[in-house]
């Protein structure tokens, strides 16, 4: 059995020790490029939410290597995301791919189920070994979310940004080829030690807020690498989501550490008092919290035609009037220019850094009167 | 008198008949905006950000023009779930909020809460809440709630007899339907209700079939058993009720000998449509053609008046072949075709 998956942002790194230590054979798809979107947008529905398209080309080349099990997460709505695996399945085997397709996919979000399919898959390992295999993998996403969240903070601050991202580059690699728990855990404290130590500039940097649906948030390659971009203009990037938050929230129930998830959820009251499906309601909420947070702007991205989204940015100029607080939203297809998303970023940042030195609006009240 | 409006739009025509009975029996004057027409769709477009699908831009503008109309109240439900385990979509679960933030100054909002996915306890206690704003006395709320489903299954069995749902509410406040003409074609039309029976956002799709000399057949006019056992032969329960109802309506007419094509009316931007139009398509075409429309704000109507119009001549040629077998529903035909000419 050789094991494959799609690709989400830095998650295969995690995905491939799991099944590892499952005993199976892993072919990870090759890295998102251009080749990989040409097939997906080939082949997959033309409506279809951008999301799918690239699945669709991590499929097809990691079958083309020789994989023969496709491992797809699956869910019941009311977004599309839930239906993803069905319609995959059926196309990859019109294409004449000869696969199996296992769809992870709790009734209910219960981790019971969940870790029934999982042992499904690790037939060769006993219930221990399955255990230590996810454990492991979970250390490496939170090694993986903790260099992330320093790059955020660092990269904006830097002075030499490229020997920034070399760093956590070489670190994204030796974690990926860490055999040990105690490895992980050095590999992660150097390089940490070595961001921190790069000279920083002295001038506060922009803060912004980014938000909106779970895939285009933690792949840079359907964003345009936007947040590297957001970055690079000096701006400290705060995601809403991050994938060991989600882990934790929606297959473990907020059992493994303590979450603001709730309180996200409550923020977005009263603009939206109902949830709306994949993460729209989270979207609202994060941009209220970020705003009480005194962010200097948010940004919202999410695929061409996402329902959640659009939902959530029908209801974001209302919290951008009422909170005072600049958002824009991008939506990214398989056609987004990245020339023109950096335009547009550019813009914005500027026009961020441009109401921070002016006065604000009760300043220039009461130098009125 | 409390006067409430409702918007001519989206789940008006599935259950209007309740929702007026309703308020009616508590004692409410009810409005309903009128068809949708130029004004409410260049209202709605104004309103809404521009990703929105179609029929919910139309609906902002059927609810910006009752903004107009002197009203104690306007109906926006918020419709999570009409059955068990199983979603409308997910701007229909936000819609009183975005209401909210894209119109300001509206009457008071009736934002009842549909969830049925698990059980029906909410459901009743927000039925007792709206009711509460036009009577104190409960018993009275319940009656008028199930008045309202008494009215509306028999505006379902009306529907049921070749009529469109919006015919059907017609019939039912008392107008008199005209039966259909002679027809040589029959075909199968799928669509979510509340684009299909919109004329405008479907362009008249089932009158203009009609005119044609065609036979329209609507999933309201199959029986639900039929089209959820035929739906149940996927490999995963769809969970959006109405792409259910979809799918199961097109594997149901893809196997009926007096179908001889189906259409299938999408909107751009419909997260459902984008998924089960494409399963819809890849189960049928071996059977029967198909064909997919797929409308917007910018939809000319000529060019949709011309593929209906080739769809139809394709299917009365096709037709004139004795032997079927010769023709492919789907592509590919063309060297068949030559041959028995």
């Amino acid at each position: 059995m050789k094991v494959s998956f799609p690709h989400m942002g830095h998650l295969y790194i995690p995905l491939k020790t799991l099944f590892k230590g499952l005993k199976l054979e892993v072919i990870a798809p090759p890295p998102i490029s251009q080749k990989t979107m040409e097939l997906g947008v080939k082949y997959s529905p033309e409506f279809a939410c951008l999301p799918l398209k690239i699945n669709m080309g991590n499929f097809i080349e990691a079958l083309e290597q020789g994989a023969d099990t496709i491992v797809m997460a699956g869910g019941w709505g009311p977004c599309r995301f839930g239906y993803y695996a069905q319609v995959e399945r059926e196309i990859l085997q019109e294409l004449g791919y000869d696969f199996q397709m296992v769809v992870l996919e709790a009734p209910d979000s219960r981790i019971s189920e969940l870790l029934l399919q999982l042992k499904a898959l690790g037939e060769k390992v006993s219930v221990r070994e399955a255990y230590q295999a996810i454990r492991f993998a979970w250390k490496k996403l939170i090694a993986i979310e903790k260099l992330e969240k320093k790059l955020e903070y660092c990269l904006p601050r830097a002075i030499d940004k490229n020997r920034l991202e070399s760093i956590f580059e070489r670190a994204l690699q030796a974690i990926d080829e860490a055999e040990s728990q105690q490895e992980v855990e050095k590999i992660a404290q150097e390089s940490l030690r070595e961001m921190e130590k790069s000279p920083f500039k002295s001038a506060e940097v922009l803060k912004i807020g980014l938000v909106g649906e779970i895939y285009t948030i933690l792949e840079p390659a359907s964003n345009c690498y936007a947040a590297r971009c957001l970055g690079r203009l000096d701006a400290h990037v705060s995601r809403s989501i991050y994938v060991s938050d989600w882990v934790n929230d929606h297959l473990f129930g907020g059992y493994l550490r303590k979450s603001n998830h709730k309180q996200i959820m409550q923020s977005s009251r009263p603009y939206l008092n109902h949830e709306v499906g994949g993460h729209g309601q989270e979207t609202v909420g994060s941009t209220v919290d970020f705003a009480r947070r005194d962010y200097n702007g948010i940004i919202q991205i999410a695929p061409l035609t996402c329902m959640p989204e659009i939902v959530a940015q029908s209801i974001l100029g209302r919290v951008s009037e009422e909170l005072e607080i600049p958002c824009m939203t991008l939506y990214f297809d398989e056609h987004s220019g990245a020339a023109g998303v950096y335009t547009r970023l550019e813009a914005f940042v500027d026009m961020l850094q441009r109401k921070r030195a002016l006065p604000s609006n009760s300043q220039l009240m009461e130098a009125r009167a | 008198m409390s006067r409430v409006g409702i918007p001519r739009s989206l789940f008006y025509y599935y259950y209007y008949p309740l929702w007026k009975s309703f308020f009616a029996d508590l004692g409410a004057e009810i409005l309903t905006s009128a068809p949708s027409n130029r004004h409410t769709v260049e209202r709605g477009i104004e309103l809404a950000v521009d990703e929105t699908c179609f029929p919910i831009k139309v609906y902002l503008g059927h609810v910006a023009e009752l903004c107009r109309e002197e009203l104690d109240y306007i109906f926006v439900p918020r419709l999570v779930s009409v059955e068990a385990r199983s979603y409308i979509c997910p701007k229909f679960m936000g819609l009183p909020d975005m209401v909210r933030a894209l119109i300001k100054e509206t009457p008071p909002l009736i934002d009842i809460t549909v969830d049925l996915s698990c059980d029906e306890k909410c459901f009743q206690k927000d039925i007792i809440r709206v009711g509460r704003l036009f009577t104190r006395q409960a018993r009275k709320i319940q009656l008028a709630y199930q008045h309202g489903c008494e009215e509306l299954r028999l505006c379902r069995s009306l529907a049921s007899q070749g009529f469109t749902m919006e015919e059907a509410i017609k019939m039912w406040e008392g107008e008199p339907m005209e039966a259909e003409s002679e027809t040589d074609l029959n075909i199968g039309v799928l669509g979510h209700g509340y684009s299909l029976y919109d004329e405008r956002i479907s362009m008249n799709l089932v009158k203009r079939l009609r005119a044609m000399n065609c036979k329209v057949l609507l999933p309201e006019h199959l029986g639900s058993e039929v089209v959820e056992a035929e739906a149940a032969t996927v490999p995963k329960r769809v969970f959006w009720t109405l792409g259910r109802k979809m799918l199961g309506s097109a594997l149901h007419m893809s196997q009926r000998e007096d179908v001889d094509g189906i259409i299938y009316l999408a909107c751009f931007g419909c997260g459902p449509d984008s998924l089960i139009g494409e399963i819809i398509e890849r189960k049928v075409r071996d059977n029967k053609p198909f064909i997919l429309l797929t409308v917007d704000e910018h939809s000319g109507e000529a060019g949709i008046i011309t593929r209906l119009e080739a769809f139809c001549d394709m299917l009365r040629r096709r037709r004139n072949y004795r032997s079927e077998s010769k023709l492919s529903p789907y592509g590919a035909s063309l060297h068949s075709f030559e041959n028995t000419v």
